[in-house]
């Protein structure tokens, strides 16, 4: 097993070596590590951006790039949060509470330094876990049957929307809308349609892209505009040489960043529970086993890499399922596999045996990509650190072309430009009444594929709801869903009851957060 | 006494108004408990209205408009044959999407009303310092790109399509938001035209398309 596993991922680094693939992985980081940096753009708008132009690459190039700005994402996030105390990107938010104490007292460069170290170790350790594991979870999903699928479905659609941000109900109400969305269209059995209200162009559902674009690209803006402050550049003078960090500071920062990774390698086998918790959890946890608790936040390096570690392992880690099981765990990943399938290609657990050069080809990619993020950030790090100053008048703009541009080459089609303007519009609307859009991602990947198994289980049950719970595997999948909503709604009833404890508390924990920030607000997470 | 308390009392509030997630059962004796120890209740509310306080609250409106969304899913799928369990007929799936929706809704709302939110906690749907003028520019950025890429070609629908999104901006001159459109348009033209070649004309008189 593990034998074949080595061999497989030498053909990948055949594959992913290759100069077409390696160019593509390269833009793809440099794209990721740009808009990681830049306040105000995140790596979901990006990708979907950058989707319409996969379309005329294969498929490998087109996957590699875009799990490149993933990940590429990550890196260029944490600069941001450690200088300017902006989490740009929700997994960096507890990165700011110890990295802009220590830019302050000028040592925003070792911090720096050593989060890049710490995210190649975490993202190393992520990547191997997933060689490893996704051959076994493979072997395992290819005893599924419908009933199986679906449940496993079920359960994280539930863990996505439940342990995401924010309120679990809205998050189950976005998924359901998401859900409803992926039905739009032409009946996939009956050949009946379904809520296109006589509009053609409806035919084959909503535009993926459209509906990316409208929920993370304009929603998005209409909430950043004229939002965002002004960027105190006062301490983004980092140079070369002060990323090199002092051997006590590499001491220190050795076992926090391993337990950093362990955390974000967990955190990546829960479905559902993505980079942002991850990150809180090892934040969290180190904070706990300290000997000087009392000193995080002033500027500790043990509160700067081990979160950025159990950011990245949980990044690598997150592909796991969505690449093995076809379960995507976050909206990224359900973008990413969405990407997948408009270049043709079924996802689920024959993914890696009938398309070994995309799998393995992208966990090569990953190695690659992430050293190439290493040896861009390094050198490089003045150039990044001077793109922090772009002014959001200018980036939301040329963001709303290539929106408009990206949703036009889809289908070369103007109906789906207006519909990237309605989903917007109402994409503001439910952040403004507090939900958040990402489960309506996932939900609308997964829902085709979901009511496909659905019908296809209840015709084999002969109409018997049962067979969830009949079957073994299946049931197993269903008690996973029961134990969640139980623990959610034990949490809450413990919340509701210690809110004197607690409630306040939460406030004060979360760090500053940007203007943007206060939509997406972090999640309360379950380790306070 | 009752003053120093309070604080704390709406948090607890809060908690239950944003977990939307616990049953009213669990409420409601949660309030049971709490009402008669203190008269605490009067003094959160002070001469506000009920009907004002649920105006005011965000989860209310969250809820209602999932209410509504699953109402409309609900019923225009029960237009579509339903079949049997076994035979699912296309309306089957969406219409008990719509109807799980309407159930998710009532119980938000439900959150909604049943927090005793007192009108302290401005829960105002719209922002702080509404941008009326930025989110209108924003949205008529695409409706002027398909405009005029479809009557103009690609290269005034892009300029068209840059220019108001820009002017939408606090700090948006006439000439930093002319020269930002017209480096986009070139290097967005060329881009998209020259090199990845979608099919749409740069110049084009009346609709080509």
């Amino acid at each position: 097993m593990i034998g074949t596993s080595l061999t497989d991922l030498w053909n990948g680094f055949g594959v992913a070596l290759e100069p077409h693939n390696l160019w593509w992985c390269f833009v793809g980081v440099v794209v990721g590590n740009m808009v990681g940096v830049l306040p105000g753009m995140g790596p979901l708008a990006t990708i979907s951006i950058l989707l319409p132009l996969t379309f005329g690459m294969k498929p490998v190039a087109a996957i590699l790039m875009l799990a490149g700005v993933m990940y590429g994402a990550q890196y260029g996030g944490a600069i941001c949060s450690i200088l300017l105390n902006l989490p740009c990107h929700p997994p960096h938010a507890v990165t700011c509470l110890d990295g802009f104490p220590m830019t302050k007292q000028g040592r925003g460069g070792v911090a720096l330094g050593l989060t890049v170290f710490a995210s190649f170790v975490g993202a190393s350790w992520g990547i191997t876990e997933m060689i490893f594991l996704s051959p076994l979870l493979v072997k395992a999903a290819l005893q599924f049957g419908p009933a199986e699928v679906c449940s496993l479905m079920l359960l994280g659609l539930l863990a996505g929307s439940t342990l995401a941000r924010g309120s679990p109900l809205k998050g189950v109400a976005m998924t359901l809308v998401g859900l409803f969305l992926g039905s739009v269209g032409t009946d996939l059995e009956t050949g009946s349609e379904r809520y296109t209200f006589g509009m053609t162009e409806l035919d084959d559902g909503v535009e993926l892209i459209a509906l990316a674009l409208g929920l993370f690209g304009i929603a998005e803006f209409m909430s950043s505009v004229n939002q965002i402050a002004p960027i105190n550049t006062k301490y983004t003078n980092v140079g070369l040489k002060d990323l090199r960090p002092t051997k006590a500071d590499l001491k220190k920062a050795f076992f926090p960043m391993w337990r950093g990774t362990i955390v974000g390698s967990l955190c990546a086998l829960i479905p559902g529970t993505g980079p942002t918790i991850a990150s809180f959890v090892a934040y969290a946890a180190e904070k706990k086993i300290s000997k000087h608790p009392e000193l995080f936040g002033t500027g500790l390096i043990e509160g700067v890499v081990c979160p950025e570690a159990a950011t990245h392992s949980s990044v690598q880690g997150d592909f796991i399922p969505t690449m093995s099981l076809g379960i995507p765990g976050d909206a990224v990943m359900a973008l990413l596999l969405g990407a997948l399938m408009i270049q043709g290609i079924v996802p689920g657990p024959q993914l890696i045996s009938q398309h070994p050069d995309i799998f393995w080809g992208l966990v090569a990619s990953f190695w690659i990509g992430n050293i190439l993020l290493v040896l861009l950030n390094v050198p490089l790090i003045g150039i990044w650190v001077k793109m922090l100053a772009i002014p959001y008048r200018f980036l939301y703009p040329s963001a709303m072309f290539f929106v408009c541009i990206g949703v036009y080459a889809a289908n070369n089609d103007f109906f789906q430009v207006g519909e990237v303007v309605a989903i917007g519009t109402f994409g503001y609307i439910l952040l403004r009444l507090g939900f958040h859009p990402a489960p309506i991602l996932l939900g609308f990947v997964l829902g085709p594929r979901f009511e496909e198994n659905f019908r296809r289980a209840m015709l084999i049950a002969r109409g018997d709801f049962g067979v969830f719970v009949e079957r073994p595997i299946s049931a197993f999948f269903v008690a996973m869903c029961v134990i969640l909503i139980g623990t959610q709604l034990y949490v809450r009833l413990r919340a509701s009851k210690g809110a004197s404890k607690g409630g306040a508390g939460h406030a004060d924990a979360s760090p500053p957060i940007s203007p943007q920030m206060v939509q997406q607000r972090i999640p309360v997470t379950p380790a306070e | 006494m009752g003053n120093d308390k309070s604080p704390r009392h709406r948090a607890t509030a809060e908690t239950i108004g944003e977990c939307g997630g616990c049953e009213s059962e669990q409420r409601a004796k949660h309030f049971e408990r709490e009402r008669p120890e203190d008269g605490r209740e009067e003094i959160l509310r002070p001469s506000t209205s009920p009907l004002r306080d649920l105006m005011r609250k965000r989860d209310f409106y969250a809820g209602g408009l999932m209410l509504l969304l699953g109402l409309g899913i609900a019923l225009k799928g029960a237009t579509y044959r339903l079949g049997s369990l076994m035979h699912m007929g296309p309306g089957f799936f969406p219409t008990s999407l719509g109807i799980l929706l309407v159930l998710i809704g009532i119980a938000i709302a439900g959150a909604a009303i049943s927090s005793s939110d007192g009108g302290e906690r401005e829960e105002s749907i719209l922002p702080a310092n509404p941008q009326w003028w930025a989110w209108s520019c924003i949205l008529m950025s695409p409706v002027l790109f398909i405009v005029f890429g479809r009557y103009f070609g690609m290269a005034p629908g892009t300029f068209a399509c840059v220019f108001i999104a820009a002017l939408g901006d606090r700090n948006a001159t006439w000439k930093s938001t002319f020269i930002l459109a017209t480096v986009v348009t070139v290097f967005g033209v060329s881009l998209f035209s020259y090199f990845l070649q979608v099919p749409m004309p740069i110049f084009t008189w009346g609709g080509g398309l």
